[in-house]
């Protein structure tokens, strides 16, 4: 088991290396240079020149890139003389835009993605799994027709429109301070402001992915309720509500534990619709940022990288966890 | 004799397993493992044995449905082992397969013209007209109404379905039919319907047949000769009147001895053979003879060296010890 | 006497977009403590469909059930039919066991064998988990699983096909059951390990005194264990009677053309085997009068088209032997020396 979880993380490290690789190689083909745009509108060439040469574009693309790993091992120095400053490791490059280390900026905007991420996790599964087993328990029944049109409605929606009206209801009920909403609450020192910044967000991220798990939980629930394993248990005497809860359940829900790691890891690189209607400067805002607004490179690289770890690192997760719901697939 | 229409020797066939989860138990499963017969032509060979013991594999690497590992199978005297595609595109018409699940091998969305009219569109020029008069008439021959020439499979029942199978296969008039459990997907009183159809076929087109099955009393009836296999070996070859009348081989003695008669007479008063455990894995068959591990005559050679199939009165036998 | 589950007229529907699918039509019949019944018949004849009713295992919502199905226990006589569902569910694992046709599927993958068998013994005894486990590594031994103890820990994916059956057949004798009902529990095995299982079964029915029911299609199988047949054919009960007098003194066409239609590997005769022509019939929409009539080349031999407008009664041709056809023993053995 060690041996098979060091291989995949060295896989994984190895696929973040070429991905690094991908975007520079984007980035350098774009007919875009940072340097230029970093000085503003009234510019002399001397300026760009000394601009490139700061933010270390005057070498050639593969040095740019060596230089960048190099940075997230032994953290990288920028500038010559009395500007001189150091991002310590691991260092994913300076942000001009943002005047900071590229750490820095990600960290800073990381706990709004991960605050937005678990909270709609938690609300999505608990709506969508409780609504899925409701509906196939209920089959056929004006319950379960409920849960269809919820399904419907929900994931048929686009996010960008949930987001409007549940950003419009929430303004319209005086929830939503558009000013007070870009600004950090822990849930540590003021739970209740940091419930009132994140509820309106978790439940537009969440409505979609909530459709769609009761539709897995339905479907996955209705299928094992026919197979010879569930007519075993009834052939033993076991109640319909232990074979629901013992047998069904485990085999139903253990599918959806793939789906859903994945569709967590996916979330901690960002969601980008719902931090832009909601103001909240996660990761997926910065990043749009990076790349329409400011093409701040070293940001754009930081950022990709992360998200990406996060979806590698669960990929492996989940077939752990997969691995251990399911003893065919330990022992096999 | 005769020229055997299909020449098989030292045939291999091994699978690389997945390896599981973290895929480091890849095995070698060796699913057939030196296998040697001839069929000659209109003739019915049985090729018997329990799950696990290759005998659909072998069916499928003749027709190059797998690549073999090894060996080399004789068509005709040319060697389609290691033939390229184009040659084997030619052989193919001469050589057809019926599955045992006549729901999932045909397919649902063409019709039984379709069905049975592509092998034509495939290999000859005819027009749509000499292919649809070629259908309903292959449809007669098999027992159904040429009329339901545009159903689809679903509307037809089990046995009805295998017949369209057998249609698809004799089209192209076939000179080997290898068929994989024709007949253990049907209820009994279908079962003697499509047998006595393949008979009547092979009386009227000279067909040879290799007869893959697990149900010893159908191939007892059908077959000329019989091969039984064992993890992925020969056990015996016998014409099927000795093999059923005296078996030589312990696990053919076994086999017989443990498929029930309809007789309840006879039951209450027959000696069973009951074979204790369970069959190895194919993974990891025992050493020297592969039997020797549920045989109750195994000595010390057994464990130690594999039997050579050596003639024993009518049979062809692989044992040390041969009844 | 009255035997030990008598079932009197049971029938079974099911409402379909087509019509309704009659799949058990008025079946009665009885079994006795340490009797074998085995219900013999091809797909769609209603063989377990009927036994899945007595067990009380079809969906109530899209099943119509009528009839009784009486045990005959000591506490006195309980018709599952009607009983209440609570009543009926505590009866399944403990008094009526089954067993089913493909014991792979039939066996929780996520749980190891031992808690499978523990937990239908946890159901109906009191008793902790120790001595579930200590019943599970018994009842797996009885059945004959070499090393049970260690055994006891494996998943079903562990279980080689033949073990997988003996595990299910560990499992619905944990609680010493009454009735075993068998659901073709050997198509699914290669014939050395069928003959272990059928070995099995008789072994433990002797232990346990048991009534079985023993569902197959294999006329072998049920010569080998049977003590009573029941035919079956488009839901209904055709011929019932002793073994050998099924066997040997058929009086029903369709039992006759099976017997027949079946190869012996103790014999050997070439030629074409004897078949019964056509199809079964559409459960929907049954011929008139006999419904094994359109197949039966008897049919014509009969006066004044009677299997064609009516269908025949179940009548006594010997002791306990009774056959559900308009023709008398005498006049099928006159027909077939016609030449029918």
């Amino acid at each position: 088991m060690f041996k098979y979880v060091s291989r995949r993380l060295a896989y994984a490290i190895f696929l973040l290396f070429l991905l690094s690789i991908v975007v520079y190689l984007i980035f350098g083909l774009l007919p875009i240079d940072p340097a230029r745009i970093s000085c503003g509108v009234h510019c002399s060439p001397a300026t760009v020149l000394g601009n490139r040469h700061r933010l270390g574009l005057d070498v050639p693309l593969y040095e740019q890139w060596w230089r960048f790993i190099c940075g997230i091992f032994a953290g990288r120095t920028y500038g010559d003389g009395a500007a001189q400053f150091t991002c310590p490791a691991p260092s994913l490059g300076y942000s001009f835009p943002h005047n900071e280390c590229v750490t820095n900026v990600i960290a800073g905007a990381f706990p709004f993605t991960l605050s937005l991420a678990i909270g709609a996790f938690i609300l999505w599964m608990t709506i969508g799994v409780s609504f899925g087993i409701i509906a196939a328990r209920f089959r056929g029944t004006f319950i379960d027709k409920a849960a269809t049109a919820f399904v419907l409605i929900g994931s048929s929606l686009p996010t960008f429109i949930v987001g409007l009206l549940v950003y419009i209801a929430a303004f319209l009920m005086h929830w939503i301070d558009p000013i007070s909403q870009g600004l950090w609450v822990s849930p540590f020192s003021d739970p209740f402001g940091f419930f009132k910044n994140f509820i309106f967000p978790w439940i537009t991220l969440a409505l979609a992915f909530a459709a769609i798990y009761t539709r897995l939980t339905r479907g996955n629930v209705i299928e094992t309720s026919s197979e010879d394993f569930i007519r075993t248990a009834r052939a033993k005497g076991v109640s319909e509500r232990r074979i629901l809860i013992k047998h069904n359940l485990r085999t139903s829900l253990a599918p959806l534990v793939t789906n859903a790691g994945l569709d967590f890891g996916g979330l901690l690189g960002g969601a980008i619709i719902t931090e832009s209607i909601f103001q909240l400067p996660g990761l997926g805002m910065i990043s749009l940022k990076a790349v329409l607004h400011d093409y701040d490179l070293p940001l754009i690289m930081g950022t990709t990288l992360v998200a990406a770890t996060f979806i590698i690192l669960f990929n492996l997760i989940v077939d752990l966890a997969y691995a251990y719901l399911d003893p065919r697939v330990r022992i096999a | 004799m005769a020229t055997p229409i299909l020449k098989v020797s030292g045939l291999k066939k091994y699978f690389l397993s997945s390896g599981g989860f973290t895929g480091r138990n890849k095995q070698v499963i060796k699913a057939v493992d030196g296998v040697d017969f001839e069929i000659y032509p209109g003739e019915t060979v049985g090729l018997v044995g329990e799950s696990g013991c290759g005998k659909t594999t072998v069916g499928r690497t003749i027709l190059k449905l797998y690549d073999p590992t090894e060996g080399s199978i004789f068509f005709e005297g040319q060697d389609i082992a290691h033939a390229s595609k184009v040659e084997i595109f030619s052989i193919r018409s001469k050589m057809q397969m019926i599955f045992q699940d006549p729901y999932a091998s045909l397919n649902p969305r063409h019709t039984v013209g379709e069905i049975i009219g592509a092998p034509f569109q495939i290999h000859t020029k005819l027009s749509k007209d000499e292919i649809k008069n070629e259908v309903q008439s292959l449809l007669t021959k098999v027992g159904l109404n040429p009329e339901h020439i545009n159903r689809f499979p679903h509307e037809f029942s089990g046995g009805q379905r295998q017949r369209i199978g057998i249609a698809r296969a004799l089209a192209l008039r076939p000179k080997l039919i290898v068929a994989d459990e024709p007949v253990s997907a049907l209820d009994v009183s279908i079962q003697a319907q499509v047998v006595n159809l393949l008979d009547d076929l092979q009386d009227e087109y000279g067909l040879a047949y290799l007869f893959v099955a697990h149900d010893l009393s159908v191939v007892q009836h059908i077959s000329d000769r019989v091969i039984v296999m064992y993890l992925g070996k020969v056990m015996e070859i016998a014409k099927t009147e000795s093999l059923f009348k005296e078996p030589r081989h312990p696990y053919t003695k076994a086999l017989l001895s443990a498929v029930p008669i309809p007789d309840p007479k006879l039951e209450r008063s027959r000696e069973r053979i009951t074979l204790v455990g369970d069959l190895p894995t194919p993974a990891n068959p025992p050493s020297g003879c592969v039997f020797n591990t549920r045989c109750w005559k195994a000595k010390d050679i057994c464990r130690t060296t594999a039997p050579e199939l050596l003639t024993v009165g009518s049979s062809t036998v692989a044992c040390h010890f041969p009844e | 006497m009255s035997s030990f589950l008598e079932v009197k007229n049971l029938s079974v529907a099911f409402p379909t977009e087509d019509g309704i699918v009659q799949a058990t039509n008025e079946v009665t019949f009885s079994v006795d403590l340490g009797q074998t019944l085995a219900i013999v018949g091809e797909s769609g004849s209603g063989k377990s469909v009927s036994n899945l009713a007595i067990m009380g295992l079809h969906n109530p919502k899209s099943t119509r059930i009528s009839g009784q199905a009486i045990f005959n226990l000591e506490s006195g006589p309980i018709d599952v039919l009607t009983a209440p569902t609570e009543t009926v569910r505590k009866m399944r694992g403990s008094t009526m066991s089954m067993i089913f046709q493909d014991p792979m599927s039939s066996l929780h993958p996520f749980f190891t064998i031992g808690n499978q068998i523990a937990e239908s013994w946890l159901l109906h005894n009191e008793g902790g988990k120790k001595e579930a486990r200590a019943r599970a590594i018994e009842m797996l031994d009885l059945v004959g699983i070499p090393s049970a103890d260690r055994r006891v820990d494996d998943y079903p994916h562990q279980f080689s096909g033949g073990m997988r059956q003996r595990a299910m057949i560990a499992m619905a004798l944990v609680n010493n059951p009454k009735l075993l009902i068998a659901d073709e529990p050997t198509t699914a095995l290669d014939v050395t390990i069928q003959a272990q299982i059928i070995e099995l079964i008789k072994q433990v029915q002797k232990e346990f005194n048991m009534a079985v029911i023993l569902i197959t299609h294999d006329l072998g199988v049920v010569a080998e264990v049977a003590d009573h047949i029941n035919v079956m054919y488009a839901g209904r009960l055709v011929e019932t009677g002793p073994v050998d007098d099924v066997f040997y003194n058929s009086d029903h066409p369709y039992t006759r053309g099976l017997l027949n239609s079946i190869p012996r590997v103790d014999s050997f005769h070439g030629g074409r085997l004897s078949t019964i022509p056509g199809q079964p019939p559409s459960l929907i929409h049954l011929p008139n009068g006999c419904s094994f009539q359109p197949r039966c080349s008897y049919a014509k031999h009969v006066f004044g088209n009677k299997c064609e407008i009516s269908m025949p009664e179940l009548s006594q041709k010997a002791a306990n032997h009774l056959a559900r056809c308009h023709l008398s023993e005498a006049e099928i053995i006159s027909a077939t020396k016609a030449g029918a």
